[in-house]
Parts: structure tokens; C-alpha cells; sequence
């Protein structure tokens, strides 16, 4: 059996220095403001959570390998060399205390994309065995089982037995040829069953031809939090296998953050070959179909909302005036957090965090600045558009007793659909 | 110093000569270095042209946003400052205008010596509260190396030689204006093999990451 | 021959009285920075002293040193110094030539032994070059020299090519010439640069050498610090368009007939030490500056190499463009070559690497 080791480590880290990577470490020159954008920095004020810091083992590979003057030490002996032991010595700085927010990466002076490599430097992590047991076990249990929480299909037939009762509606399985195939993150179903509901009933609506898939139902990607282009391209695939069988026009990734920027912008590289179907997040079909006038809404949430905008879909992805649009369809008061859209801040628990128990307190740490931005608009409630965050900001804003709900944007817009037949 | 001439004919003649080389081929190296890694080709369906952002966040980074403006006031101003007055002073200093216009053929108007003058004095001032910054500020003090002090006072040197050069405080002439090129050498000659580079590869950099959100439709 | 005739005598002689001479006196008194009582001091002790020897040597000259002294349209203070000395020897001035002029050196050297002053114009070839290069009646100027000092009370280097090597020591330098400094360590020396010297500077040196009997205060280069402790820049009637950055651009330009500063067509003033912006030049006329001319710096060691009289100050002397075009070329070849290598070995180690699988994973568990 092979085993993971040091020298695949590098083998992978070398394959991740490209131009931009170089570019990035020919640049830093220590201002430290990257920390100032950093939650885990923030509200530590815990100096070693620098970004910049995370990714020096990579800095250090670059400057050796990579650079003339480190070459040169290097051919006379002199310079440090990554080891085993660094590499252990960052996995909790790279796992435990960043969640690739990317919000550093928007604003180093001289335009480092920090994220980028700490993404990066988890590949070499991986490959030389040094990753939290969180993320091993729900990676393992994603290839194994489809799920990166175990969650069988009979657990998920049993949920979609439940929408098509309290809707009405047939909830799709396997069907060829149409226009979607919706993905699901396990978290949602298993925590909020409401959004499976809430597709269903809008889709019917609006007149989308949609499916799920029995053979892989799952969105998220653990590879991808972990940091292992093998793993993720496992998964990734075999979303494309469904995709390609059944003939689907486009994929839906579901509320989910990650989970989107794992099939929309890291999954064609995975397979290193374009897509031959397009992929988008639940927001942006939803708001897609309210610019074509196919969503017929009445009556509108009357408290005062505010929203959290999930990293990897905001910053990461672009979709940042979607989920406004649809708050107007169905919010009377809605206040964004003064820090929103690409500049958000945020809630501390994505990119395999919440998957990390070790992080756990750093984790409702980092939450403390989300939790600052939220005392400032004083809402009654937060909406978002990602489980994960959602989970994190109710456990958050409990542990500091905060009577807060949190609310998912696809369910509120279900609620004002107008339904066909009844009255209006 | 017993013969201040000969030691200025020294600096402008072959000390230029050999700091302009390791200079040279230094920084062409590091530049090639970095583009001839390439990056990989990108399959995903971008949202946008990469080019335009780019070029936006090439440029517009050089300004805060304002989130961070207020949580680090006192490195988006005084490093600003300093910049700008950094480069007021190389780039629209006469004599300098003089010196550039012969190594590459470009000339531009100047500013008047006494405001060149007075944007020095703030800008060396600003370098020390820089230093100050960096050794007590709790960030800095932590991720500096031995590295950033170093090109601070490579940096630093020029801006306090060439103002004591400029008001003649240092006699006789030829020695002081010697010391100031001298250390104008130090830091050409230092440059490609430290985070000196940024002044050059910090345009690449904010060109890649403005591409990479711009692809997918963020502004950077 | 040391005069017999008295100093005021020889100056009777010349048509020149008593009060021209007083006046003479009170002009080197400024010149020294003595006050006016100082004056009959001066007058007493140039008058006492029979007239003191002077041996002038020439060597690799363009003559100009002496011509900036003696070249006036009327007897003026400058030059009547030459009245003050006995110039013994002197090749241009001298009335003997040949075998005969050389006898009247010797014998002022035998007569004044210790007591006569030494005056050089022109740089010398120097101990390792051909001697043959420059030679005065069969004899090499450094052994000429080397004999002359002899008996010399003090040397005193007139102009660039005396003080510095001047015009022959520059690049490429084929005679191998040297400063009178390079090769004259026992005997005290003042160095009077120039390309000329200004006249009244020249009479200055030697007024207050004979007066006192003793060296000025000189500067590193041994040059008076009276005459040579300002810099042109310090002193310049257009400095205050330095200060307030209006330049010529170009010759007759707008800036140039504004009589703004130099700076930009090559005036060297910043980093030359010299009397010219104070004493002028033609009893007071004018100088180059003032002509609208810029400073070449001709007082200074090496000016003639110091990188081109139309070049400012800040601009390098060497051939930058092309080192810098060069050195870039060379950098992004073995840059490329180096980064192209390492990319070949990170995607050759891609290619080899075994994917990473969970099992491998769950071993670290």
C-alpha cells in the first residue's frame, strides 16, 4: 500500500507554483493588512493567523525552487528547507484557522490572491498526510458512499416520500432529457428538509423541468475542502457521468457555497475539460426566473431582514445582485450588513472548518465579527443561501444569546409564490 | 574620505556600471522567471473577459477600500504617503529627470526643487514612523524578517543622502552626492533579490487576481 | 638672476608707483581677508625681502596658465606680481634660450639654495612612463623636476594639468602623465587648478605664500581653502533659479537668454570648488556662467573624464544604456531557461505522482 509522504507533498506543491504564484511572493512585503481582513485575526488578534503566514511553506518551496536568489542558497547551503515538521506545524493554521473567505486576497496592497494559495498549499498537505481528521473522514465518506455525511438515498427517498405528500407535487428521479438536474448538499437535507420543498413547489411553478439523481445526488465536495485535486476530481466527475446519462441541459448546485465553486469554477480543471452543460446556483436560476416574470409572488416578509452573503457564492462566484433582486420581490424591510457583497465578512465556519472539531473554537471566535456586524443593523432575522453558513450563524448567534432566526432565501420565496388554482 | 572626486567619478562610472548589471539581469530574470510558469488553462465558462479586470485592479488597488481604510488607518495613509512621495522624489526631481532621460530616452516636466524639497522632508518622516509602525505594531512585528528591515533601510538611505545632498549639509559636495548614489547602487544592486521586486511585480500580481475574480464576475 | 635692484627700484622701472603699489598691496590684503591695517605689513614686507626667486617649470602645458596671467591690456594688479618676483626661469617669458636659459637656472638654484620657490605648470610623465614623451634640453621633466626641488623652499602646482594631470592625464592618458603631487612628497605644496586659474587667484597665492612665509590653509586636495573653499553653486548669481527650478534647456533657448540655471546643460558648479563666481574672469568682466556657459568643472581632479561637459551632474559617465540593455537580455535568458526547467520538474513529478486515495488518507487517522 502506498503512503502519503513529504516528497509527494512537494511533488504537489511544485505543480501548484505558476506565474501568478510567483508573482505573489515576489510582491509581499509584510504590511500585515491582510490580517486586518482575516476573522480569525480579528478576533483573536492572534498575530500567527496572518494569512500571508498560512502559505509559507509554499513561499518557501517558490523561493527555493523556483526563484535565482534562492537557488543560489540553496547551491551554497544556506536556506531552509520545508519538512515534515512545518508541515505538521501548519496544518492548524491552514485548516483550523482559514476558511478560503478570499477576503484577504481583496485587499493586499500589491493584489496577492492569498485564498488561491492557501487552497494550494492544502494540496501539498494532503498529499504528505497532514489534514484534520474531520476532513479525512468526511472525504472518505464521500467517495465511499456518495455523502461526505453518510446520508443514504433511503434517508433522502424518505424526505422527497414527505415533500410530494405536503406538496402535492412529484419530486423527479432520474428523469432524461430535461432541463436541470438539481444537486443537494447532505447538511441541507438532514437540517433544513424545507429547501427540497421549496425547489419543488418553484420549479412547478415557474415551469422548470427538473430531476434528482438515485446514482449521486450529492453537491458538496469534500476533496475540495480537504484539498485534494484527486479526491475532488472523483466526485466532480461523477456528477458529470449523471449529467452526461441523463441528458440535462444544466446542473442547479443547491444553497450550498462551496458546493458551487467545486462544480462551477474548480470542477472543469478537475477534469481538466470544459463542461458540455452549464451549472448554476439555486440564486441564480431563481432570480433568472424572476427577470423572465415567471415568478409570481404576493404579500411580502414584513420584519426587518438583513442578509449574509456566503462567501464562495458573493466574493468567489459574482452572485451578489440576484439575491437582492429576489429580497425585493418578497421583503418589505430588507438592510444589508454594512460590510456586504464582495467586501462581506465571513461567518467562520466554510471551507471544511465546520467540519474540523479541533476548530471548533476558533471557529465560534471568528464568528464574533459576523456577530458584531449583526448588533449593528439590529434585524429580527438573517437570511442566507448556503447550510452551511446557516448552521453556523444559529449556533453562533445562540451561543450568544441572540434571538435571531436564520432563514433561507429559496424558502421565502416559496412561501409568496402565488399557487396555481388557489385563490390569490 | 581624502579624495572626494575620485570617489564620485567611481560611483557614477563603474559602480553604476556593475550595480545597473546585477540590476539588470536580476530583475529580467525574476520577470521572465515568473512569466514563463504560466498558468494553467482554465475550462470553466467565465462570466467575463479577464483582460479589462485585469487592468483595473492593477490600478485601482492602489486605493483602500474602506473597510479596511478604518481598520488600518495609519498603514493605508502613511504608506500612501510615503509612496507618493517616494516616487515625487525620484520621478519629478530634475537632476533625476536628467539621470532617467540618459539610461532610457524619456524625459517629463519636473516640479519646482524647494516642493520636491519639502515632499522629501515628509516623506522621510513617514519612513520612520513606518519603522516605528512595523516594530510595535503587533501584525508586523510578528510576520517582519530580518528581510524587511533591510530593504527599509535600503530604502531609507537614498531619501536621507540626497536630501543632505540637495541642502549641502554634508562637505565637500562630491562626497556626499557619492554617498548618495552609492546607496542608490546598494538598493538597485539589492533589489532583484528581495521583496524589492514588488515595485515591479506588484503590477503582475494585482493583473492575476483582478483576472481571476474578474473571470468570475467580481470586481477586485 | 636674483635682482640686485630693490623691489621699489624695479618697480620705478616698470612705471609704476609707489601708490600703485600700495594698491596692489591692499588688494591682496582683501583678497587674504586681512583688514586694511594689515596693509603696511604686507607693503613692509614685500618691499624688505629682495625680490625672491622664482624658478618656474613647464612641462606638458598648453601654456594657457601663464597667458591667463600676463594676457591683460594694461598693467593691472594681477600681473604685477611679476614685478614683485624674480622670475629666474620661465620659457615663455624668459628673455635666454637654449644652454643659456639653463645656466640661469642653475645659478638662481645655487644662489637662492633653501630659498626659492618652485612654480609648475603642465602634468609630467610619470616614473613608470617613457621619459622621452616630454623633455625640456635633453632632459625628462621628472628629472628636471627632481633636480629643481633640490633646494626649493616650497612647490606650488599652477592649474589642472600641474595639480591634477589635467588634459594629458586624460583618458587615455598616452604619456602616462601625473600631478606634480603624485611624484613631490618631501616638500611643502599648494595646488592653484584651474583650467586656467584665475589670474587674481594665482597672484593671490603667491602674495600670501611670500607674505607669510608659510602655506595657506589648503583643503584635501591642497588647494587654498580662500580661493577653493566654495563651491560654484554657493556662489552663483543663478542659483536662486536653481532653487526655483527654471533651467535652460537647450543653448539660446528661452530659459537660456532668461538667464536661468545650467543645470540641465551639463554646469557642474554643484560639485566644483573655485573662486569664479566671485572674482570673475578679465579684471571682473564676466565668467562662463555668466556668458551663459556651463561650469565644466575645470579645478576639480579629472574633469575632463568626469563624463561630458553637456551632461548634468546626476547623469552616469558610462555607456548605461547599453549595460542595462545587455544585462537585461542575459537576465531573461537564464531566467527562462531556469523557470522552464523548474516547470518541466514540477510536471514531470505531476505526471509521476500517485493520486492520493483515501485509504492512504485514513492511515494517518
Amino acid at each position: 500500500m502506498t503512503v502519503l509522504s513529504l516528497e509527494r507533498g512537494l511533488a504537489a506543491l511544485r505543480d501548484e507554483i505558476d506565474a501568478p504564484v510567483a508573482a505573489f511572493f515576489s510582491s509581499c512585503v509584510h504590511c500585515g493588512l491582510c490580517a486586518q481582513a482575516c476573522p480569525f485575526y480579528v478576533e483573536t488578534e492572534d498575530p500567527k493567523y496572518t494569512p500571508i503566514l498560512k502559505v509559507e511553506p509554499l513561499r518557501l518551496l517558490w523561493e527555493q525552487e523556483f526563484s535565482l536568489w534562492g537557488r543560489l542558497k540553496a547551491m551554497l547551503g544556506i536556506g531552509k528547507k520545508v519538512t515534515d515538521e512545518m508541515l505538521e506545524e501548519w496544518e492548524p493554521l491552514l485548516y483550523d484557522s482559514c476558511t478560503m473567505c478570499g477576503r484577504c486576497s481583496m485587499v493586499c496592497p500589491v493584489g496577492n490572491d492569498i485564498q488561491s494559495m492557501v487552497r494550494k498549499t492544502r494540496e501539498g498537505m494532503v498529499a504528505s498526510g497532514h489534514a484534520p481528521a474531520g476532513l479525512i473522514e468526511a472525504s472518505a465518506r464521500a467517495i465511499r458512499t456518495g455523502s461526505p455525511m453518510g446520508l443514504t438515498w433511503k434517508t433522502l427517498e424518505a424526505q422527497i416520500k414527505h415533500v410530494e405528500s405536503s406538496s402535492g407535487l412529484e419530486v423527479p428521479v432520474d428523469r432524461e432529457g430535461v432541463e436541470y438536474l438539481a444537486l443537494l448538499s447532505s447538511m441541507e437535507v438532514i437540517n433544513f428538509p424545507e429547501y427540497l420543498e421549496a425547489i419543488t413547489r418553484i420549479f412547478h411553478h415557474a415551469g422548470v423541468t427538473w430531476t434528482l439523481s438515485k446514482d449521486y445526488f450529492e453537491a458538496t465536495n469534500a476533496g475540495v475542502q480537504i484539498g485534494s485535486k484527486d479526491i475532488a476530481a472523483a466526485l466532480v466527475q461523477r456528477i458529470v457521468d449523471v449529467v452526461v446519462r441523463l441528458r440535462v441541459r444544466g446542473v442547479i448546485s443547491p444553497e450550498c457555497g462551496h458546493a458551487y465553486t467545486a462544480v462551477r469554477w474548480e470542477g472543469p480543471n478537475l477534469i481538466e475539460k470544459p463542461y458540455p452543460f452549464e451549472v448554476l446556483h439555486i440564486i441564480e436560476l431563481l432570480d433568472k426566473l424572476r427577470a423572465e416574470g415567471r415568478l409570481k409572488t404576493e404579500g411580502k416578509e414584513i420584519d426587518r431582514l438583513s442578509m449574509h452573503d456566503p462567501c464562495n457564492l458573493a466574493r468567489k462566484s459574482g452572485v451578489i445582485d440576484q439575491q437582492r433582486n429576489l429580497m425585493g420581490l418578497v421583503a418589505e424591510s430588507f438592510v444589508d450588513l454594512k460590510e456586504h457583497g464582495r467586501f462581506q465578512w465571513c461567518c467562520g465556519a466554510g471551507g471544511g472548518v465546520s467540519s474540523n472539531e479541533r476548530a471548533d473554537e476558533l471557529r465560534m471566535a471568528a464568528f464574533k465579527r459576523k456577530k458584531a456586524q449583526i448588533e449593528e443593523i439590529e434585524p429580527d432575522r438573517m437570511v442566507t443561501m448556503c447550510a452551511t453558513c446557516r448552521t453556523q450563524l444559529e449556533e453562533g448567534l445562540e451561543e450568544f444569546n441572540m434571538d435571531i432566526p436564520v432563514v433561507g432565501l429559496t424558502e421565502i420565496i416559496a412561501d409568496h409564490l402565488v399557487e396555481k388554482g388557489k385563490p390569490a | 574620505m581624502s579624495d572626494p572626486m575620485e570617489f564620485l567619478l567611481w560611483v557614477k562610472g563603474p559602480m553604476f556600471e556593475l550595480a545597473l548589471t546585477i540590476f539588470g539581469i536580476g530583475l529580467a530574470a525574476r520577470i521572465v522567471e515568473i512569466f514563463v510558469l504560466g498558468r494553467k488553462p482554465n475550462y470553466a465558462e467565465p462570466r467575463r473577459g479577464e483582460l479589462a479586470p485585469g487592468f483595473r485592479t492593477l490600478i485601482g488597488r492602489t486605493v483602500a477600500d474602506p473597510g479596511t481604510f478604518a481598520r488600518a488607518p495609519f498603514d493605508v495613509v502613511v504608506g500612501l504617503v510615503w509612496h507618493l512621495g517616494f516616487l515625487i522624489a525620484l520621478l519629478l526631481f530634475i537632476p533625476h529627470i536628467e539621470l532617467i532621460n540618459s539610461l532610457l530616452g524619456l524625459a517629463w516636466p519636473g516640479l519646482p526643487n524647494p516642493l520636491v524639497d519639502a515632499v522629501t522632508a515628509v516623506t522621510i518622516l513617514s519612513l520612520i514612523a513606518v519603522l516605528i509602525h512595523r516594530i510595535t505594531h503587533p501584525v508586523k512585528k510578528y510576520i517582519s524578517t530580518f528581510e524587511d528591515y533591510l530593504i527599509w533601510v535600503a530604502t531609507f538611505l537614498p531619501l536621507i543622502t540626497g536630501y543632505l545632498a540637495y541642502h549641502r549639509l554634508i562637505n565637500p559636495y562630491p562626497l556626499i552626492l557619492g554617498l548618495h548614489i552609492l546607496t542608490v547602487e546598494i538598493f538597485l544592486i539589492l533589489l532583484p533579490f528581495t521583496k524589492l521586486t514588488h515595485i515591479f511585480t506588484a503590477f503582475i500580481a494585482r493583473w492575476y487576481t483582478g483576472a481571476t475574480f474578474g473571470r468570475k464576475g467580481v470586481v477586485s | 638672476m636674483a635682482a640686485e635692484t630693490t623691489l621699489i627700484e624695479r618697480l620705478r622701472e616698470q612705471g609704476i608707483s609707489r601708490r600703485g603699489f600700495l594698491k596692489f598691496c591692499t588688494v591682496a590684503a582683501s583678497m587674504m581677508a586681512l583688514p586694511p591695517t594689515m596693509v603696511p605689513a604686507i607693503a613692509a614686507a614685500l618691499e624688505k625681502a629682495r625680490r625672491p626667486s622664482v624658478i618656474w617649470l613647464s612641462f606638458q602645458e598648453c601654456t594657457g596658465c601663464t597667458e591667463s596671467l600676463t594676457r591683460s591690456f594694461s598693467p593691472t594688479v594681477e600681473n604685477l606680481i611679476l614685478n614683485i618676483i624674480s622670475l629666474d626661469y620661465h620659457h615663455t617669458l624668459q628673455a635666454a634660450a637654449g644652454e643659456a636659459a639653463e645656466q640661469a637656472r642653475k645659478q638662481a638654484m645655487k644662489e637662492n639654495f633653501g630659498k626659492y620657490l618652485v612654480v609648475v605648470d603642465g602634468s609630467l610623465p610619470g616614473p613608470d612612463s617613457n621619459p622621452g614623451y616630454s623633455t625640456s634640453a635633453g632632459q625628462s621633466n621628472l628629472s628636471l623636476l627632481e633636480e629643481t626641488l633640490e633646494g626649493a623652499v616650497a612647490v606650488v602646482a599652477i592649474g589642472n594639468c600641474a595639480a591634477f594631470g589635467g588634459l594629458p592625464k586624460a583618458s587615455p592618458n598616452p604619456t602616462g602623465a601625473v600631478a606634480v603631487q603624485d611624484v613631490v612628497k618631501d616638500k611643502p605644496l599648494i595646488n592653484v587648478p584651474g583650467c586656467p586659474p584665475v589670474p587674481m587667484v594665482i597672484t593671490g597665492v603667491l602674495v600670501q605664500y611670500l607674505t607669510f612665509g608659510k602655506l595657506p590653509e589648503l583643503d584635501e586636495y591642497r588647494r587654498p581653502m580662500a580661493f577653493f573653499g566654495q563651491a560654484i553653486h554657493d556662489r552663483c548669481y543663478r542659483r536662486p533659479f536653481y532653487d526655483k527650478g527654471l533651467f535652460a534647456e537647450s543653448f539660446d533657448d528661452e530659459g537660456a537668454r532668461k538667464g536661468w540655471c545650467l543645470y540641465r546643460l551639463g554646469c557642474k558648479g554643484p560639485m566644483t570648488y573655485n573662486a569664479c563666481a566671485t572674482m570673475h574672469w578679465n579684471g571682473g568682466t564676466s565668467w562662463p556662467i555668466g556668458a551663459g556657459h556651463p561650469c565644466l568643472g575645470c579645478s576639480e581632479p579629472d574633469f575632463w573624464d568626469a563624463g561630458g561637459f553637456y551632461k548634468a551632474v546626476s547623469v552616469p559617465t558610462g555607456d548605461t544604456r547599453e549595460t542595462l540593455l545587455g544585462a537585461g537580455i542575459a537576465g531573461a535568458v537564464a531566467g527562462g531557461a531556469a523557470a522552464a526547467l523548474a516547470r518541466k520538474k514540477a510536471k514531470t513529478g505531476r505526471t509521476e505522482q500517485v493520486p492520493v486515495t483515501i485509504e492512504e488518507l485514513e492511515q494517518k487517522l
